[in-house]
């Protein structure tokens, strides 16, 4: 491990610029990985916790003892004698600056304690229910589930409407074959973003207003998607569509049985790529949809934190659920997606 | 998983084949060739609704006043709306301007930009070279510094804005160095700082790759040559890596400034939606505000604030695509 660590360009030899290089990439990453997993451990601490400052680094809970003749679990403090003693006792009241405690060895005996002599005992505690109770009270279920359908809906559509067109375009000769390409390109100027109003007065037209099908459809045909797959056809040679129609293939069969398998890395790319971009999207879905049943996850969470602001300790949990699927598939897939970034430049 | 897909797979075999025989007699009727058509036709009609018919709409809706939202019912109003965006007595001044809030939006959407497409530029080019020295661990750290890239907007905001809360992480290192706590995202200062920094945390892994892969692009050799010759590490950067990494860089400088026009998602979850006050407006936020979020709907003014923008937009799009070609060959 260290030997690995200690690598550098020239064996043996450590420059200046290796250590600068180290510490930059050091700093980098905990910059990165503070705030992720800030709210990642944020997310299990209850909701009195969370509201406490100065703020603890483990999700904590007061530690508790059952003890007989008391009808509810006692709270743990460590007392700390005058004297410079530490005991652990548990408390049965507190009225004022004075605390009525009990030694959990002796439940009988009680005594005083003033307040300032006494802190509160606290155990690593994982508040689950941060997940759970979302979960029942709210409609995350719904958003989840709209989200998900959204996702592979989009999804599917993208992959197979774009790669017919991709297939139009890479092993035709049509008239009007450049024009269209260079309508497809014109699109990648204008971003939903720009033509978000009349685009929204589409879709009132379509009567998709607050409807999932207005979300899925406008973001369906990507130019980069278009872009991508042609490029990967260009490199399946002619001839075996050729052969393919010499057997008396259809053209759609040709599609469909010959090209299309042959893109599979190329699809699998465009598929990873269209999963994340539509389980993220945010400002499109918001115009689209009104009405809270129809939510989507991203407008789900961002109205919730509007709505309760203070409930954190909710809207961090539900954020990490968020969070999750993306993380998941970038941890299985992160060779490809890199690649396939560094390849293409997509978006 | 390879089940599902499997699964998923048949499903639309036999489906598709249902489509086999109509798509065969098609095909005999308007010959091989013409085939592009039907296999175009479904993309292209989504491209014509949502992209070519909006801007179309975008045009015609920027000339029309009023509140309705069907076109007809609109009154034709000239260049008012676009004499209302613009007029200003001085354009360094929004609250000279008769839409101050369209100014302001412009003037944060200006420096924004200006800070990101630096601060951005900077540290994606510094991680690609420390990057590109690295004999291993490359691919983890590349994943590193990418995984950001990928998060939801939303996500991004709130984990910030939980981060930078007044009970949050950030605030216990302020008052453990003997500051005061501060409400970051009630200051003027110290949001429109967070904004900018935020944005270069999440996506600089993005711009690293691209500036990475052009990196590695560079031939090995001429720097064994410079090697040779003793030239100094400094005088190799100057002299060689930075000249043969200028068409990357400019490519990455233009889809920077794409991207920061267009700022709005995580901006918007983290200031709550522009503030403190309009600290934080971006013109984003300003069109969809004026459209969808306030009690009087503007579609038209909306809408030709879209076309100004869509046109600063075609114009920096059009330098890209022109660079990207000649990077290429």
């Amino acid at each position: 491990m260290i030997k690995f660590l200690t690598r550098t360009r020239h064996p043996g030899r450590i420059e200046p610029v290796d250590i600068i290089s180290w510490i930059w990439l050091f700093f980098g990453t905990t910059m990165i990985a503070i705030p992720i997993a800030w709210a990642l451990l944020s997310s299990f601490k209850s909701e009195s916790e969370i509201n406490s400052f100065p703020p603890t680094l483990m999700p904590q809970a007061a530690s508790t003892v059952e003890i007989e003749g008391q009808s509810k679990p006692l709270s743990m403090w460590q007392w700390t004698t005058p004297e410079g003693e530490t005991k652990e006792v548990a408390m049965v009241r507190r009225i004022g600056i004075k605390a009525t405690m009990i030694d959990p060895a002796e439940p009988n005996k009680k005594f005083q304690v003033p307040i300032n002599e006494i802190k509160q005992i606290k155990d690593v505690h994982f508040a689950w229910n941060n997940y759970s109770e979302p979960l029942e009270q709210f409609d995350f279920v719904t958003y989840i589930k709209n989200t998900t359908f959204v996702t592979l809906v989009a999804t599917l559509l993208t992959l197979l409407l774009n790669s017919m067109s991709a297939f139009a375009l890479s092993k035709y000769n049509f008239r009007g074959k450049n024009a269209i390409f260079v309508a497809i390109l014109s699109t990648l100027m204008l971003p939903l973003s720009v033509i978000m109003v009349p685009a929204f007065i589409v879709v009132v037209g379509l009567n998709l207003a607050d409807n999932l099908w207005g979300v899925i459809l406008a973001t369906v045909a990507t130019p980069t998607g278009v872009f991508l797959l042609r490029q990967y056809m260009l490199t399946i040679p002619d001839d075996l569509i050729e052969a393919a129609r010499v057997d008396a293939a259809s053209e759609f069969r040709v599609y469909w049985k010959v090209v299309l398998p042959l893109c599979a890395p190329a699809l699998a790319v465009l598929a990873i790529f269209s999963v994340i971009w539509r389980w993220n999207d945010f400002l499109w879905p918001l115009i689209v949809l009104s009405s809270p049943e129809n939510y989507t996850l991203q407008i789900g969470l961002n109205s919730f934190q509007g709505q309760f602001s203070v409930q954190w300790h909710y809207i961090l949990a539900m954020t990490v659920i968020a969070l999750l699927p993306v993380t998941v598939v970038f941890i299985l897939l992160q060779k490809y997606i890199t690649q396939g970034v560094a390849s293409s430049g997509v978006k | 998983m390879n089940i599902l897909l499997e699964y998923i797979c048949d499903f639309f075999d036999r489906f598709l084949r249902l489509l086999e025989r109509p798509l065969l007699a098609l095909q005999k009727v308007i010959g091989i060739h013409r085939m592009a058509y039907f296999f175009l036709a479904p993309n292209m009609i989504l491209f014509a609704l949502f992209v070519f018919l909006p801007v179309g709409l975008a045009i015609a809706y920027a000339f029309t006043g009023g509140t309705e939202m069907l076109i007809w019912n609109r009154p034709f109003v000239g260049l008012e709306n676009f004499r209302r965006l613009l007029s200003c007595s001085s354009y360094m001044d929004p609250a000279t301007c008769e839409y101050d809030i369209f100014w302001t939006a412009i003037h944060n959407t200006g420096w924004y930009t200006a800070l990101n497409v630096i601060g951005t530029l900077l540290i994606s080019l510094a991680t690609a070279l420390v990057l590109n020295r690295l004999t291993r661990g490359k691919a983890f750290f590349r994943a590193v510094f990418f995984y950001p890239v990928l998060l939801s907007p939303v996500v991004i905001g709130l984990v910030w804005k939980w981060f930078l809360a007044r009970n949050g992480l950030l605030n216990l290192f302020v008052e453990n160095f003997g500051g005061e706590r501060i409400i970051f995202m009630l200051d003027v200062f110290w949001s429109r700082f967070w904004v900018v920094y935020i944005s270069i945390w999440f996506q600089m892994g993005f711009y690293t790759l691209i500036i990475l892969a052009g990196l590695q692009a560079i031939p090995n050799d001429i720097y064994e040559a410079a090697q040779v010759d003793g030239t100094s590490r400094w005088r190799q950067f100057r002299k060689l890596t930075l000249p043969l990494l200028i068409p990357n860089l400019l490519v990455v400088t233009v889809l920077l400034l794409i991207r920061s026009v267009q700022v709005f998602d995580e901006a918007w979850v983290l200031t709550d939606g522009g503030g403190p006050g309009t600290a934080n407006t971006f013109i984003v936020q300003f069109i969809y505000q004026t459209a969808f979020n306030s009690e009087v709907r503007l579609y038209g003014l909306a809408s030709a604030a879209s076309v100004l923008m869509g046109l600063v937009l075609l114009v920096l799009t059009l330098v890209q695509v022109w660079m990207s070609k000649k990077a290429e060959h």
